[in-house]
């Protein structure tokens, strides 16, 4: 089987100028300076982060930006008060996350929320309990997880729900087996994973499916050196980059849930990651375990 | 003058771009360009009408102008990128200044999802319409839904938007209907299979899952007889019994439908899996279904004689019919009750 192409991915996600590389150990590539003042001119008022400079405030720009500045070990710019405040207000009676102000609900937005508050340390600021029920009422018929109570199974909700079930220590809503065999079952001939039933494997599902299992300590039942081919498979190895499949053009997403799935296969030469954070084991362990916060 | 319907905004990327600097309903709007401070980080190389229009509904925006104009920029600022959300805001607040016919809005959405069918905001502004419109809007929100499905029957944001018109505004009458049309066009569906589950445990006219279940069990069987290597009919079986084990293990229909695909010898995964869930409940089959299993083994070492002998068989074969899950059969062993001494 092939190699990971390394070098030349790093040299293509800087030649978009994307912040995601510190799993290939790259991240003194970036000025972080940049970055960090970038990131707070994203900042809103209500103390959320937009997309760029000037839109509004969205829960899943607030999780990335979180989440870059914790890369960076910057999370001591943030007036951790104010985005704690942004986000819970986000939380709905029924225990649910709208992304933004004007009201979409999908349990991606649980997950933001739990996973930026852990990160924050402030959990207790939204009523988790509340939260764990709505995301135990999107679970389907299969075991898995849809955006909303009644949606169909879908690798990428799946992974919103256990990650935010696992960091809230929920995991025992979950039936494992039965999740388990769905998420195993995404495996097809190829080696690559879909995200559903007879839909096509896409690299991104790599990351998706594979920490989803990982969170529920099941991902040996499905076939590791298959997958690890399938997703080198879809690499460019002449100018860097990964796509969703063999053969498709390369795109800055594929590149980073190519790598991160290779990370969680243990694949050499790459930082482990937290599949519940999505960011490196070194990085939760110096959130968690590292110097406190003021 | 300004309208908000689709034609103008979609053949916008198709016509020769008209600079907005030279347009008549513009005059007057000084743009306001983008700022990326003085060293951008992300540094994009925005098209020529890409920049225009957003210095444009930037400038319109920061002064909160809620006109036909600022509809119309709305419309081209979405033509260039559909995901930006702060445009959807910004139109849904200029569309309730105006007292804007939002059936025409209705157009509009199906105008962008004919360029992107799978856009967030798109599909969260066609429900803040419907929603506005009321339950008279039903019927057309199901009649988009199936547009779109007619060109990719499992886009989730349409199944996600479906089962919101019938929760909030109704129309549930032909719903297993349409369900059974979808099967019946793709019986690999799983979005419809899903779909058919949503309607029978919610349906306010169908009596429920109890009422409902032996009709459906019939109907899942069928689909298995006709395509046993399909996962979903299995798993919607499955689901119909949901943690009524005694009821799963005694309804005699589910095992004869096991027997019968092991005797065609031929995509049987499913059936053996579905058999050993129940022989790990205690299921106890009879001689045909022993003899039916034994002859799917392939070697002859140890006789399929007590139960969990025949259990351990049924994960040897998955083990090897299905071997990129072979650690999953061989876990699914380790779990097997141990049977009492014969």
């Amino acid at each position: 089987m092939g190699e990971l192409a390394g070098d030349k991915h790093v040299k293509y996600i800087l030649s978009v100028e994307k912040k995601k590389d510190n799993l290939l150990g790259k991240l003194d590539t970036v000025d972080s300076d940049e970055v960090v003042s970038w990131i707070l001119q994203c900042q809103h008022e209500s103390g959320g982060f937009g997309g760029n400079i000037g839109h509004d405030p969205h829960l899943l720009y607030t999780l990335s930006a979180v989440q870059v500045l914790a890369l960076f070990d910057k999370l001591d710019v943030l007036d951790i008060n104010k985005v704690t405040n942004y986000i819970r207000a986000l939380q709905n009676e029924d225990g649910s996350f709208s992304g933004h102000i004007w009201g979409e609900v999908d349990t991606r937005f649980s997950y933001c929320a739990i996973c930026c508050l852990a990160i924050l340390k402030r959990l207790d600021s939204i009523n988790v309990e509340k939260a764990v029920r709505y995301i135990v009422s999107c679970k389907t018929l299969d075991g898995g997880f849809g955006c909303t109570p009644g949606a169909e199974s879908h690798a990428g909700q799946i992974f919103c729900c256990v990650g935010a079930l696992a960091i809230t220590g929920s995991l025992h809503h979950i039936d494992k087996d039965l999740l388990g065999w769905w998420l195993c079952e995404r495996q097809v001939k190829s080696g690559g994973l879909n995200g559903r039933p007879e839909k096509l494997s896409d690299v991104c599902y790599s990351w998706w499916v594979l920490s989803s299992l990982i969170m529920i300590d099941r991902v040996h039942w499905i076939d590791k050196e298959k997958l690890i081919k399938f997703i080198l498979d879809c690499q460019d190895t002449e100018n860097g980059g990964i796509s969703d499949r063999p053969d498709d053009a390369v795109d800055i997403f594929h590149t980073y849930f190519g790598v991160a799935g290779l990370s969680l296969l243990e694949y050499p030469g790459l930082k482990a990651t937290d599949p519940a954070y999505a960011l490196p084991v070194d990085v939760v362990n110096r959130i968690f375990f590292g110097r406190c916060s003021t | 003058m300004a309208s908000s319907s689709s034609s103008s905004s979609e053949g916008e990327g198709r016509r020769a771009w008209v600079p907005l600097a030279s347009r008549p309903e513009f005059a007057g709007v000084t743009p306001l360009p983008q700022d990326d401070g003085p060293s951008p980080v992300v540094a994009i190389a925005y098209r020529d009408d890409f920049r225009e229009t957003m210095d444009y509904f930037r400038s319109l925006y920061s002064s909160r102008e809620l006109s036909p104009r600022s509809l119309l920029l709305t419309s081209l600022a979405i033509s260039v990128n559909p995901a930006n959300y702060t445009v959807w805001h910004f139109r849904r607040q200029v569309l309730e200044a105006l007292g804007a016919d939002l059936t025409e809005e209705l157009e509009f959405t199906e105008g962008v999802a004919k360029r992107n069918a799978k856009n967030y905001q798109l599909w969260h502004h066609r429900r803040w319409v419907a929603e506005k419109l009321g339950p008279d809007a039903a019927s057309r929100e199901l009649e988009f839904t199936r547009k779109i499905f007619c060109l990719d029957a499992k886009n989730y944001h349409a199944w996600s938007h479906r089962q919101w018109v019938l929760q909030a505004l109704g129309g549930w009458e032909d719903e297993l209907d349409y369900c059974a049309q979808l099967l019946k066009e793709d019986v690999f569906n799983h979005s419809a299979w899903n779909q058919r589950y949503f309607v029978i445990t919610k349906s306010p006219s169908l009596g429920g899952l109890n009422a409902m279940r032996d009709s459906e069990v019939d109907y899942a069987i069928e689909a298995i007889h006709a395509n046993p290597e399909n996962e979903s009919p299995w798993r919607y079986l499955r689901g119909l019994y949901n943690d009524e084990n005694e009821a799963w293990l005694n309804d005699s229909r589910v095992h004869s439908a096991c027997l019968h695909v092991l005797k065609a010898k031929r995509n049987f995964k499913f059936a053996l899996s579905t058999l050993l869930d129940l022989l790990g409940l205690g299921f106890k089959p009879n001689q045909e279904i022993k003899d039916a299993i034994t002859s799917l083994r392939t070697s002859d070492s140890g006789e399929a004689g007590s139960d969990s002998d025949l259990a351990n068989s049924v994960c040897s074969i998955l083990g090897r019919e299905d071997p990129m899950r072979a650690n999953y059969w061989t876990w699914r062993s380790s779990k097997l009750p141990q049977a009492a001494e014969v």
